[in-house]
């Protein structure tokens, strides 16, 4: 942690003047007090939420902040005054910072137990790990719909597969991460999937949106842990791909938000939470917004849920993130050819 | 007899006060130490799960190929899981070096080995439970102390406690209220006892000093008792006081009466007008004192009797009556004429030995000054109440001292020579306020006073 | 008339006795309650005078045993005491009357008077002097076939003379008679009765003479 401060003292000043961000854009009317969201979803998928926040709320400007789970957690918590609102899917990170004392209370929303933290940290959406196959790779087979089919099939013809596999890479993606260790707790099989990937030189990803660019061109045949929702979101992969949802156990994880403890607009913050919970759960135009909702019930399948909990810290522990990347590193680098970055 | 007492503070306030205080002390202690009972064993059930916690991660450390390694599971954080949300803290260190988890966790002192330590810290500026445990881990010439600490803040903790708080005070005060309850109600049954011996006693006849039968509770026992025995000591005593009076009075009118009579006979003898006059003189002394001693036993009587009066239905007309019967004689001698009339049926209620004493006072007094060969009416009515009225044909009352002649030994100044004590129209205006009635005196436009004791 | 006195308090009955002496009458006296009984039994009494306490029992027992012996004697209680109730219940007990200590003997005079009178026709004790007729109990006095009724002093002072006719007596001696000892009346006060006795006397044998300086005297023809 020390190391991190000094690390994030150091780095500060070159954020202050050029960030590497993937996106940023503002919302509103620049002269107006500006609200600071830093994020890891894509622009596209949050513009709907923020016009309509700023619909309300006229009198407000927001900058819209894009970046990866991992650099996100580093950047804030280097200046956690910088930004009103954090929004991430890596739910592990956002609840050590929730844990830590980053997050703010706000007492008035009114959230399922389950789908909040303290008071602070919400979620807004349930989005399950698929896994997204090129419909033309698998011309004439049947489709794996879990992840023990999938190990036969990539078993089955090996030369077919190879070099055509893709999935996270858990070092860059805290995401990935926490699908990986999610996955790790539940099954075996995910061990066995990761090594068989690895025995094919499977490709590995930092972002959804490239597996699925990499998927949609044929690159690659099949993608493991992707977020079905960014593949059924894109009009132009959609007829393409298959999303699938493996029925023998789901990992679902919900993207949460909170307002940063340090914010100067703690009101406008946590009036956008509240519009942001509202729209994504009860809102009347839930399906006019890109982002899949947070679906209030189990469903049949009984999909359970990341819960939201501080047990989320076990794997980002040092010693456990230590040795569950040098088993995952083990299993999935095979070759001696390093691993595509 | 309705004698002031003087009263300090009430015997039944100060039980009830005294219960309701004890309930109220009980329910306040019953408060305090049913939530520190129960902030003991919440705190007990905290510590068993972070304990626990403790244990979970320590059992995991390992060393590997001269590295330790603490691979602990899932569970060992999602335990902790609170309904309050509460935040987790843990350090896992190696010797003095913390190797994962929050740095800056206050380390906990603890010796190696030790199993479980708890102690309450501040971290991040709010009070978190820690617990901690050590263990020595040995490789191959490989020696190493790894202690672990997990806190955890207490909001499910005072979430909990705050609850049974609520509880507690909840069933403190039911249990304050109910006790209330009972209170008053023991308070009442007890000196609804009390209460039911006063009406006995009360209900009581003016002379009945007998005494108290009834059962009564052992604690009134001693009262009860004290009370007979006042009673009878009262009964003894009053007995002697009437004998005493009975036994003075004839003690000394026997003398009078001999010396009187002796002057009487005296007086027939001698002749000159100085020894006729002394004789005279003494005859009239003699008249005066007893007349004075028997107006005052009789003014003392009626005191007594007027505390404690007697009710009874009188006939006015029938005591009136009787009354002339005996006073004709009298009367004949000064040849007066009682006249009475009758109107209407008048009855009252009271002591018919004090009504006929009054009114043989009011008559008397006609007799008295009224002139010889004159007539004394007395009328008895029940319009508008029960009334008698004395009419003489005398000199009347004084018109200046009217309104005072009924005080005690006054004496209309107009009455020079006649044999009075000035209690007499005192002993009829006690009667008259003791049955609630008035006496009331007033002059004859045709001369002649009139007395009226109305009831 | 012939009275019973039952005193214990010998001084009193002395002076009791000798005062009524003096207005004609005769007494016995009777210390005790065994005597009393014993007089009263064999004795011819107008009228019993009782002390009611006595040194060998209550009056009020001489009372119920008198009455029980069905003798109608008239009783005249003499009381010590002043208690409204105590005469009440002696008069109960069959008491004709009753008497306070001390007392003045015009009013037990009158007293028994009422009493004999309330008693008709147990005595006559009728007085005759020259062609006059005196009945002192039913209180006239008849001359010829003509009744005059007498009021009480007129009475009293006839009663007098006619003790003893002949005789003188003083105008003092007459107020005496006549008047109660709370009067202050003067000498000539006697003067009306005499007047009025005398009017009552017209057309009779009998007279009243003055005797000036000396008194006044019943005489007849």
């Amino acid at each position: 942690m020390r190391y991190l401060v000094l690390l994030a003292l150091w780095v500060l000043p070159m954020l202050a003047h050029a960030q590497d961000w993937e996106d940023q854009r503002m919302f509103g009317v620049d002269s107006s007090p500006t609200m600071r969201i830093i994020s890891s979803t894509d622009t596209s998928f949050f513009a709907p939420i923020i016009e309509s926040f700023l619909a309300e709320r006229p009198d407000v400007s927001i900058e819209y902040l894009v970046t990866g789970t991992a650099d996100l957690d580093q950047i804030f918590r280097a200046s956690p005054a910088e930004f009103d609102v954090v929004i991430s899917s890596a739910m592990d990170l956002q609840l050590k910072l929730a844990n830590d004392g980053f997050a703010q209370r706000i007492d008035d929303i009114t959230h399922p137990a389950w789908a909040q933290w303290r008071q602070s940290l919400f979620a807004f959406t349930t989005e399950p790990a698929t896994i997204v196959i090129n419909k033309a790779a698998f011309a004439g087979q049947d489709v794996p719909r879990t992840r023990l089919e999938l190990i036969q099939a990539l078993r089955a013809d090996p030369d077919r597969f190879r070099g055509r596999v893709g999935t996270y890479d858990v070092r860059q993606s805290g995401l990935g991460y926490l699908f990986a260790t999610q996955d790790a707790r539940a099954s075996e099989s995910f061990w066995r999937l990761t090594e068989v990937m690895g025995s094919l030189d499977a490709r590995l990803y930092c972002c959804s949106g490239e597996m699925i660019d990499d998927l949609a061109d044929g690159t690659i045949a099949v993608a493991y842990n992707v977020l079905g929702s960014y593949a059924q979101a894109r009009q132009d992969t959609r007829d393409k791909l298959e999303v699938i949802l493996p029925s023998d156990f789901p990992t679902t994880m919900m993207r949460t938000a909170f307002v940063s403890r340090d914010t100067l607009q703690p009101q406008t913050a946590a009036d956008f939470i509240r519009h942001l919970t509202i729209a994504q759960s009860q809102g009347a135009d839930l399906a006019s917004f890109p982002l899949p909702p947070l679906i209030t019930e189990l469903d049949a399948a009984g999909r359970s849920r990341i819960a939201l909990e501080p047990a989320l810290m076990t794997y980002l522990d040092r010693l456990k993130r230590r040795t569950f990347m040098r088993e995952w590193e083990s299993a999935i680098i095979q070759s001696p050819s390093a691993p595509s970055q | 007899m309705t004698e002031v007492v003087r009263v300090a503070g009430s015997l039944r306030n100060r039980l009830a006060v005294t219960l309701v205080g004890g309930a109220a002390v009980l329910a306040i202690l019953l408060f305090v130490v049913v939530r520190n009972y129960a902030a003991q064993i919440a705190q007990a059930g905290q510590d068993q799960i972070i304990g626990a916690s403790v244990s979970s991660i320590l059992d995991a450390a390992v060393v590997r190929d001269g590295v330790v390694d603490v691979d602990f599971p899932y569970a060992s954080l999602s335990m902790l899981s609170t309904e309050f949300d509460d935040r987790v803290f843990y350090a896992i260190y190696q010797d003095d070096a913390v190797i994962s988890g929050y740095d800056t966790l206050p380390r906990s002192d603890i010796a190696a080995n030790t199993d479980r330590q708890y102690e309450t810290v501040v971290f991040d500026g709010v009070p978190v439970r820690l617990a901690s445990a050590s263990r020595t881990l040995i490789g191959a010439g490989f020696r190493t102390n790894i202690v672990v600490s997990v806190g955890q803040t207490q909001d499910a903790l005072s979430g909990t406690l705050n609850g049974i708080s609520r509880n507690v005070a909840l069933f403190g005060a039911g249990f304050f209220a109910l006790a209330t309850l009972i209170a008053f109600w023991a308070t009442s049954t007890t000196f609804g006892q009390l209460q039911a011996l006063t009406t006995a006693i009360t209900r009581r006849g003016p002379k009945d000093l007998r005494p108290v039968v009834k059962p009564i509770p052992a604690e009134l026992a001693p009262l009860v008792s004290s009370l007979n025995s006042l009673m009878a000591r009262l009964n003894q005593s009053l007995l002697q006081s009437e004998n005493f009076i009975t036994e003075a009075a004839h003690r000394v009118r026997t003398p009078l009466a001999t010396v009187r009579s002796h002057a009487e006979t005296t007086l027939h003898r001698v002749e000159r007008p100085e020894n006729r006059q002394a004789l005279r003189a003494m005859v009239r002394a003699i008249d005066e004192s007893s007349r004075a001693a028997g107006q005052l036993l009789d003014h003392a009587m009626i005191a007594f009797r007027a505390d404690n009066l007697d009710q009874q239905d009188i006939d006015l007309g029938a005591l009136v009556q009787e009354l002339l019967v005996q006073l004709t004689p009298i009367a004949e001698m000064k040849d007066i004429d009682l006249e009475m009339t009758q109107d209407g049926n008048a009855a009252v209620r009271g002591d018919p030995i004090l009504v006929q004493n009054a009114l043989r006072n009011l008559i008397d007094n006609a007799l008295k000054y009224s002139p010889a060969e004159s007539t004394i009416t007395i009328s008895v009515s029940d319009v508008p109440t029960a009334h008698v009225r004395v009419c003489d044909q005398g000199t009347g009352f004084d018109p200046d001292e009217i309104d005072d002649l009924a005080k005690r030994f006054k004496r209309g100044t107009n009455v020079a020579g006649i044999v009075g004590s000035g209690l007499g129209l005192t002993i009829v205006e006690d009667v008259a306020h003791a049955h609630g009635g008035k006496l009331t005196l007033e002059n004859q436009k045709t001369g002649g006073a009139c007395v009226t004791l109305s009831f | 008339m012939r009275f019973l006195l039952v005193e214990d308090n010998i001084e009193l009955a002395k002076a009791i006795c000798s005062r009524m002496q003096l207005d004609g009458h005769v007494v016995d006296h009777a210390e005790r309650l065994e005597h009393a009984v014993a007089f009263s039994e064999t004795g011819e009494y107008d009228l019993i005078l009782l002390d009611i306490m006595l040194p060998d029992g209550d009056g009020r027992s001489f009372l119920k045993a008198h009455r029980a012996g069905e003798i109608d004697t008239p009783v005249i209680v003499l009381t010590a005491r002043s208690e409204v109730s105590d005469r009440i219940s002696v008069l109960d007990l069959g008491a004709d009357d009753y008497i306070t200590k001390p007392f003045d003997h015009a009013e037990l005079q009158a007293r028994c008077r009422a009493v004999l009178r309330r008693k008709a026709g147990t005595a006559k004790t009728i007085t005759r002097y020259g062609d006059v007729a005196f009945d002192p109990v039913a209180g006239n006095l008849t001359i010829g076939d003509r009744v005059i009724n007498l009021r009480n002093r007129e009475l009293r002072l006839l009663e007098l003379l006619i003790s003893a006719p002949g005789q003188i007596f003083p105008k003092t001696k007459l107020i005496d008679r006549l008047f109660s000892y709370e009067e202050d009346v003067s000498e000539n006060a006697v003067e009306v009765y005499i007047a009025r006795l005398r009017k009552h006397l017209e057309n009779s044998s009998v007279s009243i003479t003055t005797h000036r300086g000396l008194g006044y005297r019943l005489d007849h023809d």
